[in-house]
């Protein structure tokens, strides 16, 4: 079974890295390109097992514990 | 009390930090004795004081300090912090604590993306702290070297910090990161708890460039100097 995470910055956190991208992309004549922000994506294989309520709830464990910091980002957990 | 008790302070190491040996000395400059403990001790030595030093936990992987918040000593760490312990965190040790909860906010990248490392001036202000004793309102010139310093809180926490005194240590002249309200450094709640991104402890000697962290260390170890592993071991003797 796998699962993938989407970690994002929150709503008002600065990313001044995606920031760089977005002037990066302008720079290159995307000047479409209002806003950029990154996150990252987290793929992960699991052994099979357990009712998806109880893996959902386990891989919710796992973001809010380490995977995301609760402080500035917000996740999304796919099963796939 | 025994001049012979002299007040202990534990240095933790991680795999990558880098500022260990440099804490150790300005410990033992200030008539402390360092204890060097390895992150994989599940249990803290007889102290008074837990160091967190810089350096680059988990080669940075993830978030800076987010893995190394699960090594096995910082559960006592939290511990120690919760009897009202004094734990300072410097630098990557500031981005742990700021991971496991201890002190408010995060610290995210530089606003200009790059490591930046020279000398910053600062303000100490707030709550009185185990390592701020008779420094408030003093003006310090310390050293920073770090990627990510930007330290940030959503507007309510910010408040809220703010209202209670829980910031520290403030940037003066030029935020070398864009941290929100220039801040450098907070506390906890009850103050025992402070990280802050400069490091007191490269600027403990004037062969080293400056001296304005001996204060941190001075006040260590009159905040120590009676209490917790002295008392104990007091206690135990009788």
């Amino acid at each position: 079974m796998r699962a993938r995470v989407f970690v994002t910055l929150k709503q008002g956190v600065h990313d001044p890295a995606g920031k760089a991208v977005q002037g990066g992309l302008v720079s290159m004549g995307y000047e479409e390109v209002q806003a950029v922000r990154i996150g990252k994506v987290f793929d992960i294989e699991l052994a099979d097992g357990g009712p998806e309520a109880v893996v959902r709830s386990r891989l919710d464990e796992m973001c809010k514990k380490l995977l995301a910091n609760m402080v500035i980002e917000s996740f999304r957990v796919e099963l796939l | 009390m025994s001049a012979a008790l002299r007040s202990r302070v534990a240095v933790l190491t991680f795999p990558g930090s880098n500022c260990d040996a440099d804490l150790r000395h300005a410990v033992a400059l200030f008539g402390m004795e360092p204890v060097a403990v390895w992150h994989k001790e599940s249990t803290l030595p007889n102290v008074d004081a837990v160091l967190l030093p810089g350096g680059f936990s988990y080669g940075d992987y993830l978030r800076c300090g987010a893995i190394a918040r699960f090594s096995p000593i910082m559960a006592e760490v939290v511990r120690f912090a919760g009897r009202g312990a004094p734990v300072l965190g410097i630098c990557n040790g500031f981005q742990i604590l700021t991971e496991c909860g201890l002190v408010p906010g995060v610290l995210l990248r530089n606003k200009a993306l790059r490591f930046t490392c020279r000398d910053v001036n600062l303000r100490v202000q707030g709550q009185t702290t185990p390592f701020t004793r008779g420094l408030g309102g003093a003006a310090l010139r310390l050293p920073v070297a770090h990627a990510e310093g930007n330290w940030f809180a959503d507007a309510e926490s910010l408040a809220r910090i703010e209202g209670e005194g829980q910031v520290i240590f403030r940037y003066e002249g030029e935020n070398p990161n864009g941290a929100i309200h220039d801040i450098a450094g907070v506390s906890n709640a009850a103050g025992n708890v402070v990280g802050l991104m400069p490091h007191p402890e490269r600027y403990v000697e004037a062969a080293l460039g400056g001296t304005d962290g001996c204060g941190v260390f001075r006040s260590l170890a009159a905040a120590i100097g009676g209490s917790a592993h002295t008392a104990a071991t007091l206690e135990a003797g009788a």
